[in-house]
């Protein structure tokens, strides 16, 4: 006993002299969001409420700064060898939580764990084809087509230890055949800055500082001063709130924004944009909509309609009346930070409604007709008031458009079928890449991987969808550019979609917590200071 | 007595059997799960393999007929959500559940008891005026805006109570309680005054409605001729006689407090099954939907049951009519 005392103090003035920040004290940081983390595995559901808690635990190849930017997390450097196949360079010395090393064939063993059919993260690795170990710190992957943005794409798959997984018969993200809980569900085993420590589903999830962790001794990393982390999923909003305000907890991730002015009195409010944008698409496909009065052809069709109800669109009220401000109006479908963004083309149609009906009767349908709008309720924010203003300013310009508002959990398999004439939507861009939202939104179907597979209006275009092949194989950056921006174009005279806004996402928090605030509404721990 | 109670029991099963039949044949609507499981990306092969495996490829009364089977073995498959096996799932959260209703019903015992006696006695107190405006308060505000008003006052301005979840729980064995740490005990305060609120009204009305029915009749009038005192009168005589109807009540209340604890659990983020449930509606997460219906089902029935048994084992003219239709 006095041996371990002694050996403490020893370890105490070793580390003051060698001017390595201790924490000073315990700091408790206690965060409450609207719904849990459904499981601890890190290749099994891919949903913000998941990696929220995960990236805290997991890392991946390469990290987000705190622009978004790329920086080296478990790979220190990355750079291409020929077209269809990259080299990464591991970091030395990292270990996971339970003591084993980090090395070339965990990476091996994740990728290939993310690639496995019950995987939800197959978006971040569809053009893998191999991973193959050079040596202990040394990766390849090889694609199976040239991949300009596979750097991006693995800042979301994390690495897990090969030997723990195999030892707990986890190979796989989940196991449907056997009616069993697979040990990830509740357990982890990361290299990241902080390690789970007790997990009741629903109830509450805490999380120590991992005090191994490579990154506390790099500038840039340390600047966070939690020791512990209590995540506590709260349902109820007012509870969530009330819950901040009594000081329960520190850290509201998901705040209503009714209560934005009320909490701004007494706490702080971060606001940033989220890079998610709502927009409303249209099945232009059908000879015939499904959910229309008009019969034997299709207005959506018709540019001159799409155009008019555009138009027709009054995007300040939205902003003003049906988002408190919390919004970024937009006449494209993604926002600034992601890459291949143009401000030239991010123009909208002017709200018009005179031009609106013009349109309506050069198109033929002067005196209007009957749709169904589809919207989901529960999803994006207020997306079912978004709605009904918008049903609201169709109705003058002669569209009465029926509102069929669901909970998500019914929208989705809906328009999944595309069982739908006119919907609502939010996208967002994991990969900070324009190709993801041009291949999954506009690409036509064709039944290759990833193409088209939100494009649910059936939206097809030739000259789009050479766009997006050049976005897809082309390794000359301004090129690729070049085809991105003409697709922007293309975007803003086809309109394919009505698009309205980027999500602002508030934050709020007692007024000693310090946060950066994120536009991937992630919060990442390590830099969380609590005065 | 025992034909009785067997015909009780078969009636019992039949009505699980309904209960079994309309949950599941509801959950065909609530959305697809698979394409929740799935998320954005997938290939119709992926689609067509998960569907298999979950055995959602059968046709209906298959499904139907393995889902009977599995849950008479306790055994109600993998929850779609939390990739954790149901049964396992609800024994987690029935202590809070349990412990949140038996609370709730001790409460309204306790406190609307004597309120009904005293404003049964004392008709025009002004004490009885205000329990009376109190309780219409009681049984015509919703239970979530009682919740968030008692939230405001003892969590956000007094800072006395928590505003949300269990506080600290002890495990005895599977059982979870929080009446063992005093962070438990000040959780479990505000849920409880919230979910025992209606049902605190409805036994104070109803003994104050009885007790004025019992004071009218002949026998009071003569114990009060034959000199008794005030305290024999009201307690040995009347109340005892308005406990009946009070005891049925709140036995079968018990059910609904369990059915209504969804709403205050959803508020207080009490973990218990009705959180569960909401979670698992907006996910479709069938199993646990399923689960929980048939156990409330099983709740109501068992319940039912022991008061009807009691009903035979009180009043003596049951028997006597059973027996004469007997013959």
């Amino acid at each position: 006993m006095s041996f371990d005392l002694r050996a403490a103090a020893v370890g105490l003035i070793l580390s003051m002299l060698a001017g390595v920040p201790l924490p000073a004290e315990a700091k408790s940081f206690r965060f409450a969001v609207s719904g849990d983390a459904n499981t601890m595995d890190p290749h099994s559901q891919n949903a913000g409420q998941v990696t929220l808690v995960l990236r805290q635990i997991y890392e991946p190849l390469i990290l987000r700064g705190k622009k978004l930017e790329k920086i080296p997390g478990l790979a220190t450097s990355w750079q291409q060898e020929g077209s269809t196949r990259w080299r990464f360079q591991l970091r030395r010395g990292v270990k996971f939580h339970d003591g084993s090393d980090f090395n070339a064939d965990d990476v091996v063993f994740s990728i290939k764990r993310a690639l496995a059919p019950t995987s939800n993260y197959g978006i971040y690795v569809d053009t893998v084809a191999d991973a193959v170990k050079i040596d202990d710190y040394t990766v390849d992957i090889v694609t199976k087509i040239p991949d300009p943005i596979l750097p991006d794409k693995l800042t979301a798959v994390f690495m897990m230890d090969k030997e723990w997984s195999e030892k707990n018969n986890a190979t796989k993200p989940q196991n449907t055949r056997e009616r069993e809980e697979m040990f990830t569900v509740r357990n982890t085993n990361g290299t990241g800055s902080y390690k789970l420590t007790l997990r009741e589903p629903d109830v509450r999830t805490v999380l120590a500082r991992s005090d191994s962790w490579w990154g506390w001794q790099d500038k840039g990393f340390n600047d966070g001063n939690v020791t512990e982390i209590v995540f506590r999923p709260v349902s109820a909003d007012a509870t969530r709130i009330a819950a901040l305000l009594s000081g329960e907890v520190d850290f509201v991730l998901d705040p209503p924004l009714q209560d934005l002015a009320r909490l701004r009195q007494s706490q702080r409010v971060l606001e940033g944009p989220e890079v998610r944008t709502i927009f409303f698409a249209f099945d232009v496909q059908r000879p015939e909509l499904l959910y229309a009065n008009v019969k034997g052809k299709n207005p959506f069709a018709d540019l001159r309609v799409r155009q008019a109800m555009y138009h027709a669109i009054d995007i300040e009220a939205i902003k003003t009346r049906v988002m408190r401000g919390q919004s970024i109006p937009t006449g494209t479908f993604f926002p600034p930070e992601v890459n291949g963004y143009s401000k030239d083309e991010d123009v909208r149609l002017a709200f018009n409604p005179d031009r609106a009906k013009q349109l309506m009767t050069e198109a033929g349908y002067g005196s209007g007709f009957d749709v169904t709008l589809d919207c989901p309720n529960n999803r994006y924010i207020n997306d079912e008031q978004i709605c009904q203003a918008v049903v609201a300013m169709w109705a003058r310009i002669g569209i009465n458009a029926r509102l069929n508002s669901m909970p998500l959990a019914t929208f989705f398999p809906k328009i999944q079928k595309a069982d739908t004439s006119l919907y609502l939507m939010g996208w967002g861009v994991p990969t900070y890449d324009a190709l993801y939202s041009f291949q999954s939104l506009l690409q036509s179907r064709d039944g290759q991987p990833g193409n088209g597979i939100w494009n649910y209006g059936g939206y097809a275009l030739p000259e789009m969808d050479r766009l997006v092949g050049i976005m897809k194989n082309e390794l000359d950056d301004a090129k690729r550019t070049q085809a991105i921006h003409q697709a922007l174009r293309l975007y803003r005279e086809d309109v394919p979609h009505i698009p309205l806004h980027h999500q602002m996402i508030p934050w709020a928090m007692r007024q000693n917590v310090n946060v950066i605030h994120m536009a991937n509404n992630q919060l990442e721990v390590k830099w969380v200071r609590i005065d | 007595m025992i034909a009785f109670v067997v015909s009780r029991l078969l009636q019992s099963i039949v009505v699980m059997l309904t209960v079994a039949f309309i949950a599941f044949a509801l959950f065909t609507f609530v959305g697809d799960p698979i394409l929740i499981m799935l998320g954005q990306d997938y290939t119709q092969a992926q689609y067509d393999a998960l569907k298999e495996a979950l055995g959602l490829d059968k046709p209906f009364h298959v499904q139907f007929y393995k889902f009977i089977g599995n849950a008479l073995q306790g055994q109600f498959g993998i929850s779609y959500r939390l990739a954790r096996p149901v049964n396992q799932l609800i024994l987690e959260r029935l202590p809070a559940t349990l412990e949140l209703t038996a609370m709730a019903a001790m409460l309204a015992l306790l406190v609307g008891l004597p309120m009904g006696v005293y404003t049964g006695l004392r008709r025009d107190a002004w004490l009885s005026r205000i329990f009376l405006v109190v309780s219409l308060i009681g049984v015509s505000l919703p239970t979530f805006l009682i919740g968030i008003l008692l939230i405001l006052t003892f969590a956000v301005q007094l800072g006395i109570l928590p505003s949300f979840g269990r506080g600290d729980v002890v495990k005895l064995g599977n059982w979870s309680t929080g009446f063992l740490t005093l962070s438990g005990i000040k959780a479990l305060v505000l849920p409880a005054v919230t979910l025992s609120l209606f049902q605190l009204t409805l036994i104070m009305r109803l003994v104050r409605s009885e007790m004025l029915e019992v004071l009218r009749t002949d026998y009071i009038k003569f114990a009060r001729a034959r000199g008794l005192s005030n305290r024999a009168v009201n307690f040995g005589h009347a109340l005892k006689n308005t406990l009946v109807p009070v005891i049925t009540i709140t036995g079968l209340q018990i059910g609904g407090l369990i059915a209504f604890a969804i709403v205050t659990e959803t508020v207080f983020q009490w973990p218990g099954m009705g959180l569960l449930f909401i979670q698992s509606v907006n996910n479709a997460d069938v199993p646990v939907m399923a689960a929980y219906l048939l156990l409330v089902g099983f709740f109501f029935v068992v319940i039912n049951l022991i008061v009807d048994l009691l009903y035979y084992v009180v009043d003596p003219r049951l028997r006597v009519d059973r027996s004469v239709a007997g013959h």
